[in-house]
């Protein structure tokens, strides 16, 4: 196993503000780390479409339950992973937005915009049960400088 | 910065020129409540012009998604105006490029209504 170069982790509570303190802490990673303003935008708008999920759906706004923000600085590439504490659900399941029959529905497209914006997109059901949904971004091939740059984080 | 919109009434037309954020949360709520609003009042010919909308989540396309429904339920006509570049992708790559009736000129907005 690859040892991960930095590791961030937040635990956010089950509100609102949650959404947007993810997508800030997220946006200010990627920019320490040479990501320019648009891949940036789409990273923190990934993270803000996951964490919507976990509020809305993954812990059905209970403020009892939690939302676990975890950002890893790996060699070649930003992993994030945003976990609830819900039942948990497989992508394979989830409709397609695009489809003739979806076009006009007011929900179902956050993690669409997940696998548009991000090179890789998985979600797991962890043994500790909930939702895991992992976002993996390359690194821009003119980054100034490794992870060690995150050290502005 | 969350939404802020004026209207202004152009003959049956009304273009709301919205600022901000339309984002999960009171941004998608505002945009909600002024539509409904609109439609009380009976004006049905909407233009949304967004040109100082910065950001948009899935939330608020769903949003505009419901508003144009809405607006089509009651028999009116609901036309977006000035898109931002991060708009017009979103619209673009969720498809529904297709499904707004979309302009860059008020004029010809407003003029595109059918009655």
């Amino acid at each position: 196993m690859r040892v991960p170069t930095q590791r961030i982790e937040v635990t956010l509570e089950t509100l609102l503000e949650s959404v947007d303190l993810a997508e800030d802490i997220t946006l200010r990673v990627a920019n320490a780390v040479g990501f320019d303003e648009e891949q940036g935008y789409r990273i923190g708008m990934s993270v803000r479409e996951a964490v919507i999920n976990a509020y809305t759906y993954g812990n059905n706004q209970d403020r009892a339950r939690h939302i676990f923000l975890v950002i890893e600085l790996l060699p070649a590439q930003m992993v994030i992973h945003v976990r609830d504490q819900g039942r948990g659900f497989r992508l394979e399941d989830v409709p397609d937005p695009l489809a003739e029959e979806n076009l006009l529905k007011t929900s179902g497209r956050g993690l669409f915009l997940i696998r548009a914006f991000m090179d890789e997109l998985d979600v797991t059901i962890p043994q500790s049960g909930g939702a895991e949904v992992i976002m993996t971004k390359r690194y821009p091939t003119s980054r100034p400088s490794s992870p060690a740059g995150a050290s502005k984080v | 910065m969350d939404l802020k919109a004026t209207n202004r009434d152009i003959g049956s037309a009304t273009v709301v020129d919205i600022s901000g954020r339309i984002t999960l949360g009171e941004g998608s709520a505002a945009l909600r409540g002024l539509v409904r609003q609109l439609l009380d009042l009976g004006r049905k010919q909407i233009v949304l012009n967004l040109a100082d909308v910065q950001y948009i989540d899935s939330s608020g396309i769903g949003e505009l998604v419901s508003s144009f429904t809405a607006v089509k339920k009651e028999g009116g006509e609901l036309k977006l105006l000035n898109l931002t570049k991060k708009i017009h992708d979103l619209l673009l790559i969720t498809k529904l490029f297709t499904v707004f009736d979309v302009y860059t000129d008020e004029a010809k907005a407003i003029s595109s209504f059918t009655s």
